[in-house]
Formats: C-alpha cells, structure tokens, sequence
C-alpha cells in the first residue's frame, strides 16, 4: 500500500471508531431536550474534565498553535497563558453559574440572561451573537479537517469530499446522541491526542536538532529576537500580551458551548475540582509549540503556517503515525465541531425561535426543531467552508472578541445587585459594536492593545455607569428561592 | 450569589500577576533554564503551579460553605 494509502486508512479507522463511540454514547438515553443539551446534569470530575477538555483543544490549538509558533514567534507563548489563566477565572464563575442553573433549570447562556434580567429580547440578541460567532468556529474546525486529510493524503484527496465526510459523520453523531457523543468521544481524542503530542513534540526536535535544548539554542543564534515579543510581528508586544490575555481568559467560557458544558455538571463542587486540575490540560500546548518552532528551521519556507506541524510530521515519521497524527487532528476538529453545532441548534430553537415567534411551541417540538436545526447548520457551514475565504483566523479573533463581550453581563449579574437589564443590554451593544468597528477596519490592535480588550473595558463602563444611574430592578435570580 | 471569600480570590490572582501583568520581568531567552528559553520556562512552571493555588482557593471555598445538596436535580 502506498504511503497516503496507509495514513489515510489509520484516519478513517480512528474516525469510525470515535464515530461509533459516538453513536453509542446516547443510545441507553431517551432523548429530550434536557437530556441532549446537558445529559440531565448528571456529569462528575471525570466526564467533565473530558468534555471541557474536548471543546476546548481544536484543531486551532493542534494546527494553529504550532502555525502561530512558526509564522509569529515569541507572541505565541500568550496561548500557555490564557489557557491556564482562563480556568482560574471559571473557579470564580462557573460553580455559580451552575448552582442558578440548577435552581432554575437552565440549559443555554441564553436562559442565564433570560432569567436574571427577564428580558427575552436581550436573551435572543445574546443568542443571535452567540450563533453568529459559533458559525465561523465551526467553519475553522471543518477546514481544518479538510487540511489533515489533504496533506495525509499527499493532495491525493481533495479538501472538499474530506470535509463532506467529516460534517455527515458529525451531524449524525450529534443528531442521535447529544452531548454525551461529546463527551465520551473526547475519551478517545485526548488519549491520542497526548500521545501525538508527546511523539512529535519531543521526536521532531529530537531527530533534527538532538533535543528540545539544542533546537532552542540554534533558534536563539539563528533569530535573535524571534523567541520573545514581539517575534516575528510588528507589533504585538507587552501590551498587547497583557490586553490579549485578559480579554481571551474572561471570554473563553463566555463562548456558548463552554458556557453551557457547566450544566451537565453534577454539583458546583465538581466545576472548581475541574478547575483545579484543567490548567494541566495545558502543558500539551508547549509540546506542539516545539514543532512549530523546529519547523522555521527545518521548513523554513512554508507559505501557510498551519500546514507547518503536518508537513514537518509527514517528512519525519513513517506513514502509519502520519495517520495516528491525522487521526488525533481528525478528532479534535470533530468533538467541538460536534458540541458547536448542538450548542447553535439549541440556542436557535430554543432562545431564538420559540421565544419571539413561536410562544406556543411545546419543549418536544424545540427538542425536535434543535435537532433538525443540527442538520440545517452542520450544511450552511459546510457551504462556507467550502467557498473557503482566507479571512478564517481573522473571523475568529473576531469571534473571541465578540464572545468575550458577554462577560459583563454574566459577573455582574451574579455579584452585583444593581446591574440592570438596560446597562447590560447597552453595554454589550456598545461592546460588539467596537469590537466590529476596530477589526473590520484592521485597526486590531489599536495602540498595541488589544481591540476587545478595549472594547470590554468600554462595555464594562457602560454597563456600570446605567445600573448605578438607573432603578434598581428585581434580579430573576431571586425568584421562587426558598430563604437560605 | 455568595461572593468568592477574600483569601479565595488572592489565591487566584497570583497566577495572574505571575503569567500575565509580569511579563516584561520575564519575557527574555536568557538564563535558559533545561534547555528551555526563560520565558517559556516561567510560563510551564506556573502551568503546573497554578492548580496548587487554585487548591488552596478550593480548600478556602469547601471550608466556608457547608456541604449544601440543590433543591432538586433541575429537570421539571
């Protein structure tokens, strides 16, 4: 068999497995809505752990992280940050945010705004943004399978009927099972994930250099500045670090799928305990940050970043952990693309569609409407990944932007008092709009700082200065509640 | 909502001051500490230092609150 062949069958079997695993995982449950969106809060440390882990290692942090490490250097190192810092802030949130959900049974980040503001207006716009910036995600995931397979097939196989493949198999997957596909898939995906990990960040360095010690200390002789901020860039230096790493680690479980992965806990006790122990999640990072920096010096020509770990694996390791490697990539564009899409079907029919125009609607017919809408979405993303515009990693800075500007509504709804319906609603408004503003206009970062970062201090200010000016307003949250 | 206590949110801004607000005290490839330029050191040791603070904001956490069971598992 040839060498595409070998890789490209170790890919497609690892995908069927996680695929049947998939369908699988659901099969014991009978399927309302409480039980796909959050698998009737029944999750502990464990699947938990699995599931924030599954949807938060991307293909962006397996291709993009060692892309970034190649193309930009030093600045790259803010991801090892955020990433461990993003957890510290969930410890202050998330065991909260869990115990309003379970006291009033909430499922999506929409219904946190529903219920604590009593505005379904607000909960469809935090649903439309929410949506809006998930699609993007989602489209990154896709092409970024399309990719694997293209280069494990040596071009052999186009993008376009990978990414078709890889779509089905995950609409189908979540059609049936929900959540728990989520979840138990990502059994399969972090075990093969650390293991690729492992190998190539500790082997590539290995086999061109003698060690990761002596990679680093050619790399500091051949680019002196390459290794701290700002690298390769104009101008991402300090400031920008410091903005970029508050603004990504407030936003991070602002997106909605991260945000809503809280309520399939078992208690808020679980979510700190997973908090404790995420940020080890992270040291897979600096891993496949060593293969992006050996490959400047061992590819130092490569036109796309992203391509820079699967090619330097192509030219180093046989065929067969091409397709282990391929496989693992394979998996981690699958799990959140999964849990993306049920995240955007749920919050469609569930915060969007029934509340504003169909109040009549039944939770059989939005558990019915949710899982055609995961056929629906899974293709129009599908169609835009396919037209594949360059502009993929630009959409997404512009989605954590976006997302991030949730993040005062949610603190200050659960510790402030004062915080109001309209200061919240104007301030993420005025929050989204500078952020579109700034990136669309290519002025990110604006004066070294990060464009969201500005834009989320500005929401925060707005949203200070109405609820200190206005009424108080009764906060949902206090509803119903027995006297503690 | 009961506001995180005061020892609990110490715990978790030391992580900050260390991986974010302090960068240009450790943004630099000298002294390489096993092989590893300084910066990417200091940023995987506090990966691996932050779960004990976090830790200690658990233990701070768990201590305050009694052990408390919800009112009902949520569905309806």
């Amino acid at each position: 068999m040839s060498a595409s062949g070998v890789a490209l069958t170790i890919i497609f079997l690892i995908v069927v497995l996680g695929s049947v695993i998939g369908f699988y995982a659901g099969s014991r449950y009978k399927m309302d809505l409480e039980q796909w969106t959050v698998a009737g809060r029944g999750f502990g440390l464990v699947l938990v752990w699995l599931l924030m882990a599954g949807e938060v290692y991307t293909t962006f942090s397996f291709l993009g992280a060692s892309g970034w490490a190649y193309s930009r250097g030093g600045p790259t190192l803010y991801i090892i940050a955020y990433l461990t810092l993003a957890y510290v802030v969930s410890f202050f949130i998330l065991p909260q945010i869990w115990e309003v959900g379970a006291r009033h049974g909430l499922q999506t980040e929409s219904d946190f705004f529903r219920k604590r503001y009593g505005s379904k207006y607000l909960a469809a716009f935090v649903s439309v943004v929410g949506v809006a910036f998930i699609i993007p995600y989602l489209q990154l995931q896709i092409t970024g399978l399309g990719i694997i397979v293209q280069v494990a097939s040596f071009r052999g196989i186009g993008r376009t009927p990978a990414m078709v493949i890889a779509t089905v198999l995950v609409a189908g997957f979540v059609f049936a099972s929900g959540i728990r596909a989520v979840a138990w898939v990502s059994v399969l995906k972090d075990i093969l994930m650390l293991l690729a990990a492992l190998c190539v960040g500790i082997g590539v360095p290995h086999v061109y250099f003698g060690g990761i010690g002596p990679m680093f200390a050619a790399l500091a002789r051949a680019k002196p500045t390459l290794l701290v901020m700002p690298g390769a860039t104009p101008n991402l230096g300090h400031a920008w670090f410091i903005s970029t790493v508050l603004l990504t680690s407030a936003g991070f479980y602002m997106w909605p799928h991260g945000f809503g992965a809280t309520f399939t806990a078992k208690s808020g006790n679980t979510l700190r305990r997973n908090a404790v122990l995420m940020p080890l999640y992270t040291l897979t990072i600096p891993l496949v940050l060593f293969v992006g920096f050996a490959a400047i010096l061992v590819l130092p020509r490569l036109r796309d970043g992203d391509l820079a770990l699967l090619t330097v694996v192509r030219q180093t390791f046989p065929a067969w952990f091409l397709g282990v490697i391929g496989g693992a990539g394979a998996l981690t564009a699958m799990v959140p693309a999964a849990i993306l899409i049920l995240t955007a079907a749920t919050l469609f029919a569930k915060n969007l569609c029934r509340p504003i125009f169909a109040p009549a609607m039944t939770d059989g017919q939005v558990a019915r409407l949710a899982r055609i809408m995961v056929l629906v979405i899974s293709g129009v993303t599908l169609g835009l990944a396919i037209q594949s515009s360059s502009s993929l990693v630009a959409l997404l800075l512009l989605g954590y932007d976006g997302v991030a500007q949730f993040f005062p509504g949610v603190v200050l709804g659960l510790y402030w008092r004062r915080a109001t319906m309209a200061g919240v609603f104007a301030g993420m408004a005025a929050g989204i709009a500078i952020v579109v503003v700034l990136v669309l206009g290519k002025r990110d970062p604006l004066l070294g700082v990060n464009a969201g970062f500005l834009a989320l201090c500005a929401n925060f200010a707005v949203a200070g200065l109405v609820g200190l000016l206005a009424p108080a307003e009764p906060n949902g949250f206090d509803a119903g509640l027995p006297r503690a | 909502m009961r506001k995180p206590s005061f020892g609990a949110i110490l715990a978790g801004l030391v992580p900050f001051a260390a991986m974010c607000f302090s960068v240009s005290l450790w943004d630099r490839v000298y002294p390489t500490v096993g092989g590893l330029p300084f910066n990417l050191f200091w940023l995987i040791l506090w990966t691996v230092l932050t779960p004990a603070f976090l830790w200690v904001a658990y233990r701070l956490e768990v201590g305050r609150e009694a052990p408390r069971q919800p009112k009902d598992d949520g569905t309806r």
